[in-house]
């Protein structure tokens, strides 16, 4: 129960897709319509008091909550995009990575830190969904791969918590062999033999979910997030017709065996570290 | 008969067909009215005609000659300069040699095997045994179809995920028999169904690449026509990865991002500029290893000389991974891989082989 108590001390997050009242005083719940004070919520991961619901949780306050307190250490947070598409729609692909780093208040989207699980040390990563859709680029599939460099260098887990629409399309290409990479670098991680646990956060689809995110040794989902290949709109329109209700969310994947298993978030951290016990990190 | 012709090959086309109508009444086997008009059934006529008809042997050889230049002409300025929206086209090319065309000819002794042994047997995705130089590999790809029919049954190249696992448990087979793996890429992408998720898409996709990254034999890709984002690199986890002059390779379709960025699908062209998907620009990346050279105007002009080009281009890149035990094969994937993407570091000491990873990929064999 050490879990609640720490978690007094995360900041508030200021995340998306809340909808507050007066100046961010009040959450309002968008499942139950409760509403609650923002900052018990935020104590609460993000999550309803009432009835569960899990808000989308920026990466860093995600993190800090995961690891022990006081022990994450940022890595990597130098690596920053290049353009070599030179790519252009409205605007170049740099200005508008600027623009997302400033409304994300992250350089890119994927945070990579190394810290301590219940006084164990772990390799944990989450993605920025913020910083254009947490969509995987040439930054994001190196930081990732570190991730498992460092996990294997320290013969520790890896933690991954996905939120991604997919590729990153600015990156052409690019995008497209992060996949390979992130995979070929998870391949070799488990030389070392040490569990690699993947968490689904909403969204994760596209390339994320067709690469590392569904590979992990046990791959856990917080409930109702969106995962899948294809988003439910591309299928809407090859299909042309609505999509059942619960389609590709959490509960969907687990009867369909594609998950181990769904944990809310306040139970993560006992959950991961229980299942890295079983797999014999040290 | 449906055109299968492109835009831009029409004129070229056009000038083809009337040179071959000239020979055939050159060597005596036709009369004039099918030349001015080629593509009816040859029954039309045109004034004057009685008049060239009887024009001497001569002047028509000499006839024959100035179109052909022209023809030359014509072809040279076409296909010098085609745009990459231009090659898009061509990749998807209705008579483009599919997987099928290159079986017999650049392969012999294909023995067909199917199933994923969970599910189904996906037609998307081909694979089968072939004997290839003298030596037994394992052919895998993408069947695309020209018909309806055909393309009921392949599904226009889209595979499920029982197609990604039939190939999964194909590569498993060859690796027990250390057979060489052969991939042929050609697919708008993997199918975006309810079915399709229902059976784990992206788990299927994700296994295939893993399960790529594990091969100790060698393995080369070709992308044959389209490669189409995930569906696509699912088997392209390859130490030599190759693409044919007018094929494309890209994270999206052309069109899926022009909706996305203009809202719009019709400005596919400049989406295709954008995402720089054509072999010349993916070899400038170090994305791909080497472009293979099309027949003059394509694949689909000379099917037969694109498949004995295709064999030569698989046999030298077999032949400079034969030196390559298992685990270095192993490796030189992995390196390969690694290798790939471009970012600036800055700020770190721990900066490891940083700045514009993908500038220096050396020649083949295992590093360090």
């Amino acid at each position: 129960m050490t879990w609640f108590k720490r978690m007094a001390a995360p900041k508030p997050s200021g995340d998306a897709k809340r909808a507050s009242v007066p100046s961010g005083l009040w959450t309002k719940c968008p499942s139950c319509g409760e509403v609650s004070l923002a900052e018990e919520v935020s104590r609460n991961l993000e999550t309803c008091g009432d009835c569960g619901h899990h808000f989308r949780l920026d990466a860093r306050h995600r993190l800090e909550g995961f690891l022990d307190e006081g022990s994450l250490t940022e890595v990597a947070a130098g690596l920053l995009p290049e353009d070599p598409l030179e790519f252009k729609d409205d605007k170049d692909y740099l200005s508008r990575a600027k623009g997302a780093a400033e409304k994300a208040g992250e350089s890119e989207a994927f945070l990579l830190a190394k810290g301590r699980l219940f006084g164990r040390p772990v390799v944990a990563g989450s993605f920025v969904f913020r910083y254009m859709g947490g969509s995987m680029g040439s930054v994001v599939g190196e930081k990732i791969v570190r991730a498992f460099e460092l996990g294997a260098e320290a013969r520790c887990p890896v933690v991954i918590f996905s939120a991604s629409g997919g590729a990153r399309m600015q990156e052409g290409i690019f995008s497209l062999m992060q996949m390979a990479k992130t995979t070929v670098a998870l391949n070799r991680y488990r030389s070392v033999c040490q569990p690699y646990i993947s968490v689904l956060t909403d969204p994760t689809t596209g390339g994320v979910a067709a690469s590392f995110a569904l590979l992990g040794d046990v791959i856990i989902a917080e409930p109702g997030a969106l995962v899948g290949f294809a988003g439910p709109r591309v299928i809407e329109q090859t299909i042309r017709q609505k999509l059942p209700e619960g389609f590709q969310r959490s509960e969907f994947l687990l009867e369909h065996g594609v998950i181990d298993m769904i944990v809310p978030r306040p139970e993560l951290r006992d959950a991961v570290a229980l299942l890295c016990q079983h797999l014999g990190a040290r | 008969m449906v055109s299968r012709e492109l835009e831009f090959e029409r004129p070229l086309l056009d000038l083809e067909r009337q040179i071959e109508a000239l020979r055939r009444i050159a060597a005596g086997t036709e009369n004039l009215a099918s030349v001015v008009a080629p593509d009816s059934d040859g029954t039309g006529d045109l004034a004057g005609s009685d008049d060239l008809a009887v024009s001497s042997s001569q002047s028509l050889e000499g006839q024959i000659a100035l179109l052909e230049e022209k023809a030359r002409e014509l072809g040279q300025e076409v296909y010098s300069g085609l745009s990459r929206w231009q090659i898009v086209q061509l990749s998807r090319h209705p008579d483009r040699p599919y997987i099928r065309d290159y079986l017999d000819r650049t392969f012999t002794d294909f023995v067909e095997l199917h199933g994923d042994r969970a599910f189904a047997d996906d037609g998307a995705i081909l694979g089968g045994l072939a004997r290839f130089a003298g030596v037994s590999v394992m052919v895998i790809g993408h069947v695309k179809g020209r018909t309806t029919k055909e393309n009921v049954v392949c599904n226009f190249g889209m595979a499920r995920p029982e197609g990604y696992r039939k190939a999964i448990r194909l590569m498993r087979l060859a690796e027990r028999f250390q057979l060489p793996i052969v991939t042929l890429i050609d697919t708008p992408g993997a199918y975006p169904g309810i079915d399709a998720e229902e059976r784990g898409q992206a788990q299927a996709i994700a296994e295939s690449i893993d399960c790529m990254a594990s091969l100790t034999v060698p393995v080369v890709a070709v992308v044959i026509g389209e490669g189409g984002s995930g569906g696509a690199l699912a088997i392209g986890v390859a130490n030599r990865v190759l693409m044919l002059e007018y094929s494309t390779y890209s994270v999206i379709s052309p069109e899926a991002c022009s909706s996305i960025l203009f809202r719009d699908a019709s400005h596919a062209q400049r989406a295709a500029d954008a995402l720089r998907l054509t072999a010349t620009d993916l070899l400038g990346f170090e994305v791909v290893d080497r472009v293979v050279e099309e027949p003059f105007g394509g694949a689909h002009r000379d099917p037969l000389d694109m498949a004995d080009r295709l064999k030569r281009a698989i046999k030298q890149e077999l032949a400079e991974l034969k030196g390559l035990d298992g685990e270095a094969l192993r490796l030189d994937r992995y390196e390969r891989f690694r290798r790939l993407g471009r970012f600036e570091e800055s700020g770190h000491a721990d900066r490891r082989n940083g700045h514009s990873t993908a500038t220096n990929r050396p020649g083949s064999q295992g590093q360090s």
